[in-house]
């Protein structure tokens, strides 16, 4: 065995070591969380969660009109977000590609894609909250939808264009439109990509509590009025969880039990999806 | 203006074959990637349903020629050609030409396999679609028709239904195939139809190219001269945006002109 390769085999083995150490590093904590979020949660977690309203300090109570805010509001931001993202995106992909405005618009788009969600919260607290002079469910979902709409125009962006020009020039070819070219077989084509950014997007807007403290606030009362302030899980979890009252503080584990379970069912959707559709 | 005239390449004279009238007639063509000039003043006729062959060497524009004559170019800005090149009494250059009517008179295969994310059923009809309206007995009858012309309705029938994906490479071609066919377009173009496929599947495409020489005029692009000579009545050989030499087939490879068409038939090339 001569040197050179005697080295190699210690320089692979030496980067191996190092990235497994780096990897379990980083699982550890995530694992941690995972650890005390479960023994917290589970403990808290029973069926008046459900049916009950949060309680005033000091006695029993549930997460029902958190968890149905929590909901509506992701819901709304959702329906809002998901038309508006994916017309961009194919307006990027198919239509402005390397122009002026499609530059111009993929980088704006960029920044917001990490923009600190708070910056959001606080930009619809000055246009409208502040405006109409109350907070309210509305404002929570366009906060939110704001945070979604980068994300599902950055997915659909890139989906589109994975497809081949072969097949999209094989459409053209028959004479078809470009819409219906876009509509019947580009996006066809990579739904299931499409479909998976937009549950990204809602687990990623699921779990937002900074631009919901500054537009759908809270709400200690099962309302259905998206014009009234509306309770939602992350800002109950905020308030709960920082109160000295040891109810409060097992409906916050309960609460985040219950959003980490979502977006853990959402993302496992997600790649179900995207791999049903990749297999045809 | 005496059209001939402005030929300066060999004319097409039909000796063995009954004479053809020009379905395309190609004149003075200039085609440019931005700057680079890469089709040099060309100028032929494409005969009605007759397999015209495209040869040459990778770069030498064969490719590029057949994407001018369904403007398929147009869809990339930056790309431009200048000239003529009659279809139908029309110059399709011009710039008022409706690309979408071209398109569907000119159908185009491509290298690889194009099959669309639909069944085998919405592959074929989704061309047919765009510009009848035929009833559910007329376009399972057309889709018949375009499977049985691509020689592929015997494998396809009892799965019309199947995702056109789900094909061996082979069979996802002739579908393409049938698919262009099924619009009944008048010119055929096939960009290496054969280049992606084993050798069964080569010698099917090839029978089904000279069966469908009856009812279509096509234009074949290939890099294999054994092909040309097989599926062609006549022959063109490029060589670096230039036409060096176009007559019938079994002249250009039997007594070619040029001397350069002879060294590359013969593989003396480069």
């Amino acid at each position: 065995m001569n040197n050179l390769y005697r080295k190699r085999l210690f320089v692979n083995r030496f980067n191996l070591v190092m990235s497994l150490g780096t990897m379990a590093f980083g699982m550890a904590f995530l694992l941690w969380i995972l650890a005390v979020l479960f023994y917290n949660g589970f403990a808290a977690l029973s069926p008046s969660l459900f049916v009950q309203m949060t309680p005033p300090p000091g006695s029993a109570g549930g997460l029902a009109n958190a968890i149905f805010g929590s909901v509506v509001i992701v819901g709304v931001a959702t329906f809002i977000s998901t038309p508006i993202g994916i017309l961009a995106g194919i307006y990027l992909a198919e239509y402005g590609k390397g122009g002026l405005i499609a530059r111009s618009t993929r980088f704006i788009n960029d920044i917001l894609l990490s923009a600190p969600s708070i910056v959001i919260g606080l930009f619809i607290y000055t246009i409208y909250v502040a405006k109409v002079e109350h907070f309210s469910g509305w404002a929570g979902s366009f906060a939110l939808a704001l945070i979604a709409i980068p994300v599902v125009v950055r997915t659909t962006e890139n989906m589109l264009q994975l497809v081949p020009s072969s097949l999209r020039e094989a459409a053209v070819a028959l004479g078809a439109p470009m819409w219906k070219v876009i509509l019947m077989v580009t996006l066809r084509a990579v739904r299931g990509g499409v479909i998976t950014g937009v549950l990204l997007a809602v687990a990623r807007i699921s779990g937002e509590t900074a631009p919901l403290l500054f537009t759908a606030l809270n709400n200690q009362f099962f309302t259905t009025d998206m014009n009234a302030p509306m309770a939602n899980l992350p800002v109950v979890i905020f308030q709960f969880a920082l109160s000295p009252f040891q109810e409060w503080q097992e409906l916050a584990w309960a609460g985040a039990l219950l959003i980490t379970l979502a977006v853990l069912i959402i993302n496992i959707l997600a790649r179900s999806v995207f791999r049903q559709a990749s297999v045809r | 203006m005496n059209e001939t005239a402005l030929v300066s390449r060999p004319q097409v004279t039909a000796s063995g074959l009954p004479p053809a009238a020009p379905k395309m007639t190609i004149r003075k063509l200039d085609f440019y990637y931005g700057k680079f000039h890469a089709l040099k003043d060309v100028s032929l006729d494409v005969a009605e349903r007759r397999v015209t062959a495209f040869i040459g060497p990778s770069g030498c524009g064969k490719s590029t020629l057949l994407r001018t004559f369904n403007r398929m170019y147009s869809l990339y800005p930056g790309q431009r050609a200048t000239g003529e090149i009659r279809f139908n009494g029309r110059n399709v250059l011009e710039a008022r030409t409706d690309l979408n009517m071209l398109r569907a008179k000119v159908g185009m295969v491509f290298q690889k396999p194009t099959p669309f994310p639909m069944s085998i059923y919405d592959n074929i009809a989704f061309g047919v679609r765009l510009y009848e309206s035929l009833g559910q007995r007329d376009m399972d009858e057309r889709v018949e028709y375009a499977l049985t012309k691509a020689a592929m309705w015997d494998e396809a029938k009892d799965k019309l239904k199947q995702s056109g994906m789900a094909l061996s490479g082979g069979q996802q071609q002739r579908l393409c195939i049938a698919r262009a066919v099924a619009v009944k377009p008048d010119v055929l173009l096939l960009d290496e139809p054969t280049s992606a496929l084993d050798p069964i599947s080569t010698a099917k495409i090839e029978e089904l190219i000279t069966e469908l020489k009856n009812d279509y005029t096509i234009a074949i692009v290939t890099h294999n001269m054994q092909q040309a000579a097989r599926v062609s009545d006549y022959t063109a050989y490029m060589y670096l945006g230039e036409l060096i030499e176009f007559g019938e087939t079994d002249q250009i490879f039997l007594k070619p002109k040029r001397k350069e068409t002879e060294d590359y038939i013969t593989g003396r090339f480069g």
